[in-house]
Parts: structure tokens; sequence; C-alpha cells
């Protein structure tokens, strides 16, 4: 193709896209766009997988019956979900093992709030109520994206979400409304993981490499910064609700802006755990790492269980 | 307590499906892969309903006040009834599938009978159950069968697992005095008659997934009068830590 | 020793008797049996289905895009296919 052929059909896709029709695999589609979205479902999955490892230390301990099937069926969602997006990225012409490869060699991301570790109870409230929160802000756009897979995997996993952050409010009310020592450990809580929540929407505007191209393709509606205001607003008065406090001195409402005001965001920090130096990085990694490592043995008999039986029934029609 | 051995009896059922929910908590997020990390964590949400039912049931029975996460998460150690096949740990999956189907093929037969309880209450939470175990009875065998009958090293894992946990098979059929007592009443279920049964349906799987049965005389047994192995201890550590470390709050 | 990966199957469900079965997305196992138990386990955890078909991915054929054209567009000026396309009288009831 020459050129410009490629340039009429980019402008014919764009096309499409402002017209609000949805992208197939099959479609003729920019390199750019395919990369883009490889790379970014694939992060979306391997957040979702990564997610696990905090929440999912904790069900051993969860401190009733009826918190534990809670919290059973929320981790087990994110297995799911990771699965609907992988899926989704497996119609652009990659296979889950690449992109699990991509992950355990480093050179793919993954929400980086997973790098923090859920060391109380209480973690599991505040994961569930700010951390899903936050990505709850993120994904009810992607329902429209689009790309066709992406959005039909992000309704699906919209409307299971919908009591994961239920569960963690919950979680944080009964505390927050418990003994002192149970109010404090919410507290505790909160404070540890809200500067975190914030960082996830994502780098500041006018640091975002990625926003302009996002907003045409629908992969992003608002930018993070946007974003960011909008978790924070929606989320104070929750805070209200029970009785904590968010733990930033210039957290103040504007009158003006109709908006809280919000103190400076450690962005070096951001940075660090980005970049693996984050207090559990080398920990996820390794858990994920070896969950596949161990696994090998067990996916190989099954393909060759499978090949066997499969030859039997040739063999046995013949 | 007025109905001790119908207590004692519900306490002996749902202490296995407590345990070895607990286990398969364990694995949850580390799966060897995405679909069958799902299915673990099905099948262990499925045993902590039945816990649930099972110990609300004891709990209106003991009628001392106590809730069903009381009944669950602040017993000792001897107070626990499971049998020592469920706390056997996650060694590799071939482990958890092993200890899986060894006691999914008893409970099944044991669930068939208990539908038949005179014990509504019992009869009822055991129909719905059934359907669930029917449901892992046929997940943990279809993976005996890939395991033993996949690859070389699979098939040597797999009858490592089984010769391992053979041992612990035997104990499934032993009568407590809570047993005896509600057999008599027409609520318990007699398991020696489910023995047979239960040995040659497995022997059975086994035979299709070319794996041997093992040759063992000696077995394990204890946990049934509450003498367990090492590794429940390390289970209740868990189970109990938040129950423990923060009494008489509410979650 | 096999080191493939495990194929890809397709998930399609019927949520309740009268409608049709519905395309529910993607997953992996070795084979029919077990992408039927796994389909069950990831699509219908939440009551979703009464029913479950799996294809594996391998044997589906899509039309290409690059025929839509071809394929579509011949029909979109068939409007005597359609109801509307004829003209009667508005005193004609239940037609």
């Amino acid at each position: 193709m020459s050129e410009d052929q490629i340039k009429n059909l980019e402008a014919q896709f764009e096309a499409r896209i402002e017209r609000d029709e949805k992208i197939e695999p099959k479609d003729w589609m920019p390199e750019k766009y395919r990369k883009t979205h490889i790379r970014q479902i694939s992060q979306h999955a391997h957040s979702e997988i990564v997610g696990m490892l905090p929440e999912g230390n904790w069900i051993t301990r969860a401190p009733s019956l009826r918190r534990k099937v809670a919290l059973l069926a929320k981790v087990q969602d994110e297995a799911g979900h990771g699965l609907y997006l992988y899926s989704a990225c497996e119609t652009l012409g990659v296979s889950r093992d690449e992109l699990y490869e991509q992950l355990h060699t480093g050179k793919a991301k993954y929400s980086s709030i997973f790098n923090y570790p859920a060391l109380t109870w209480a973690d599991m409230g505040a994961i569930g109520w700010l951390v899903d929160g936050a990505a709850i802000i993120n994904q009810v756009p992607l329902c429209n994206t689009s790309f066709g897979p992406y959005a039909r995997a992000m309704i699906r996993v919209c409307k299971e979400e919908s009591f994961h952050q239920r569960q963690g409010f919950e979680i944080m009310l009964k505390l927050a409304n418990g003994t002192p020592e149970q109010k404090e450990m919410a507290q505790d809580a909160l404070n540890r993981w809200w500067w975190p929540s914030l960082m996830m929407l994502g780098p500041t505007d006018d640091k975002s490499v990625h926003t302009a191209q996002s907003m045409k393709w629908k992969l992003k509606r608002k930018t993070n910064d946007e974003l960011r205001q909008q978790f924070i607003d929606q989320t104070v008065p929750q805070a209200d609700v029970l009785g904590l406090t968010i733990p930033d001195p210039d957290l103040k409402w504007n009158k003006d802006r109709k908006s809280y005001d919000f103190g400076a965001i450690d962005w070096e920090e951001f940075l660090q755990v980005v970049k693996g130096h984050g207090p559990m990085n080398k920990e996820r990694m390794k858990a994920r790492v070896g969950a596949w490592e161990r696994g090998k043995w067990v996916r190989d008999a099954a393909m060759a269980y499978a090949e066997k039986k499969q030859a039997r029934k040739e063999k046995q029609a013949v | 307590m007025k109905n001790e051995n119908l207590y004692n009896y519900i306490l002996g059922i749902a202490d296995n499906s407590l345990i070895l929910g607990q286990r398969l908590g364990e694995l949850t997020g580390h799966g060897p892969n995405l679909e069958t990390d799902i299915a673990c964590t099905n099948i262990s949400l499925d045993l902590f309903g039945q816990v649930r039912s099972y110990f609300q049931y004891a709990s209106k029975i003991a009628g001392d006040g106590r809730s069903e996460d009381d009944i669950a998460m602040l017993r000792k150690e001897r107070d626990y009834k499971n049998v020592l096949l469920v706390e056997q740990p996650n060694t590799n999956f071939a482990y958890t599938i092993a200890r899986q189907f060894l006691f999914d093929a008893y409970h099944l037969v044991f669930l068939r009978e208990l539908q038949k309880s005179s014990d509504l209450t019992l009869a009822a939470i055991a129909n719905k159950c059934i359907k669930e175990v029917s449901y892992h009875e046929r997940f943990s065998s279809d993976w005996v069968r890939r395991l033993g009958d996949g690859t070389e090293e699979s098939k040597s894992k797999m009858q490592e697992a089984i010769a391992d946990l053979w041992v612990y098979t035997d104990e499934l059929f032993h009568q407590t005095e809570a047993d005896k007592a509600m057999v008599a009443e027409g609520i318990g279920i007699d398991v020696i008659k489910l023995k047979e049964e239960y040995y040659n349906y497995v022997a059975g799987v086994l035979e299709e997934s070319t794996l041997e049965v093992p040759d063992i005389k000696y077995f394990q047994k204890g946990g049934k009068q509450g003498i367990h192995t090492e590794h429940l201890g390390y289970i209740l550590v868990e189970l109990q830590y938040m129950q423990r470390a923060y009494p008489n709050m509410e979650w | 020793m096999s080191t493939k990966n495990w194929p890809l199957w397709e998930i399609f469900v019927r949520s309740k008797n009268g409608l049709e079965h519905r395309h529910f997305g993607s997953l992996h196992a070795t084979d029919a049996d077990m992408a039927l138990e796994n389909a069950r386990d990831v699509y219908t955890r939440r009551n979703e289905g009464v029913s479950i078909w799996v294809v594996e991915s391998k044997h589906i054929t899509a039309s290409n895009p690059e025929n839509s054209g071809e394929l579509f567009e011949p029909a979109q000026d068939k409007v005597y296919r359609h109801p509307t396309f004829y003209d009667v009288p508005d005193e004609v009831k239940h037609m």
C-alpha cells in the first residue's frame, strides 16, 4: 500500500470512531491503534491478576465467614476480569502466554497501587472502597470505548464490580462504627491508601504522554486530573459518613470551583514505585512468576491428556 | 446441651468443609492458570456456604448465644473434628487434586445418604450441597485423569500424592460416639456401609487414570477425635487470627 | 513432552429457555469437556445461564471486513423485503 492509501485508510478509520462506530478485531486498523490497545488492555488485565494478591493474602484470615465468602468471591471476580481482558487482547493477535511473558519479565506494567502491602483487615475495606472506587471511575467510560472486544469486556467487568466497592465500604463502616481500636485500624488504612489511590488515576495532564491520542480513540473520556478531581469530590463525603479523616491537611472545599482543593501529590514516590522500587514490587512478581512456573507441569499434563484422548477417539473411528 | 450428640455430629460434618475450604482459599491467585484458579475458588466458596448452613443450625441447637463465627473460629485445636485428609497441605497441585478427589468421592456418597436423614434441616442442607459436590467430584476426578494419564512427570506426581494421602482415607469411615447415637435415631449416616462403594469407585477412577491403588494396610486416624496432624495448628492460626487478636468485636 | 498452549474456545450461553445462545466471551481449555466446565465457572458464576455451547475458536470461519461491501451493501436497497414498502390504506387494521 502506498503512503497516500494508508493515510486515506487512517482518515476513514478515525472518522468511523468519530461517528461512534465500533472497531472489531478483523477490521483494518492503524498499527499504532493495535499496539496501544494491546498495551492498555493487557496492562489492565495484569492489574486485575496482580491485584488478586494483596487481597488474596487475607482470605484465610478474614474475620467472619460472611466476610470470607465475600472476599473470596471478589478476588475470584478479579481473576475473571483478568480473563475477560486477556481474551479481548487476544483478539488482536497476541496470546495470553505472550502477555504473561511480558508481565513476568517486567516489560509490561500493571497498576502501581498493588505494590503496596495489605497489612491489616481494614486494608480490605480501604482497597474495596478507594482502589475499586478509583478503578470504577476509570472503567465506566471504557464501556463505551471504540474497540468492540474491550468495550464488551468492560461492560461485564463494570456490572460485576458493582459489589466490590460496596463490599469495601461496608467493611470500613463496620470498623468506623466499632470499637476505638477498630476505628483506628480503619483510619490507619485510609491514611496509607489515600495517596496511592490518587496516584492510581495517573500522572498529571501536563506529564501524561498518552492522553490526546487516547481521547481520540475513546480509551479516555476525561483527563487524569479531571478523573482525580471527580474521585476526590465523591470520596470526601463518603469519608465524612464514616467519620474518618482524609490525610490531607490542604483538603478544603472550594466554593467557586464547587470542588475540593487538595494537597500536593508525591510524584517522586509514584515514579519510584512504577520503576519497581515500591514496597511489594518484587514479592508481587515473585508470586505471579512462581504460580505460573509451578503450574507448568499441570498445564502440560492437561494438554498431553487431551491429545491422547483425541488420538484414541480418532483411532476408534478408523 | 440437650442435643449434644446432634451438635457434635453437625460439627463433624461441617469441619471437613471448613478446613478444606480454608485450604483451597490459600490457592486463590496462585493456581496453575486463571481458569483453574477460578474453578478452585468456586469449590472453596461452595464449601464455606455449606459451613455456614451447618453452623447456623449448630448455633441454634447449642442455644448458648454462640454465632456461626464463634463456632467456626473460637474453638481450641482439639475441638475441631475434621478428618485428617482435609487438613493436608497444598504441597503441589497433584496433592490439591488428590485431597479433593479422595474427599469428594466420600462427600458425595455421604450426602446422598444424608438427604434421607430424619432431621429435616440436615436433609435439606444435604439436598442443596449434593449438587455442588457432584460438580466438585466431576472436577477433581477429571483432573486425576488428566494428571494421571498426562505426562510422565504428572503421573509420578499424581501417584505420589495419592500414595501419601491414601493413609487418611480409612478414617472417613470411622464412627464416632455422636455418629452411633445419630444413626440410632435415624438422623445420622452409617459411614461403615459406604466404605466398599467408596473404595470401588476410587479404584475405578485410579485405574482409568493409569494410576495404582496404593498397597497400604496401615492407616492414620484421629481427626474425628480432635487428634490432628501438626498442620491444623497453622490453619487455625490464620482462621482464628482476627477473632483472637481482636476479641469480642463485630466485623 | 507437550509445551503447547491451551487452545482458545468461544463460549455461547443461553441465559434462559426461550432465548438464543449468545456469545459471552472466550477462555482457554484443553478439550471440549474442560471448556464446558471452565465456561460454567467463568461465565455463569452469577446464575447467568441454563445452557452452554463451546466452540474451539479455530473452527469459526468469519467473513472478511474487506468484503463487507459486496456481502452486505447489496441488501441495503432491497426495501421491498420490508413491510413498510407496501401501501395499505389506513383503515385496514392488523396487517
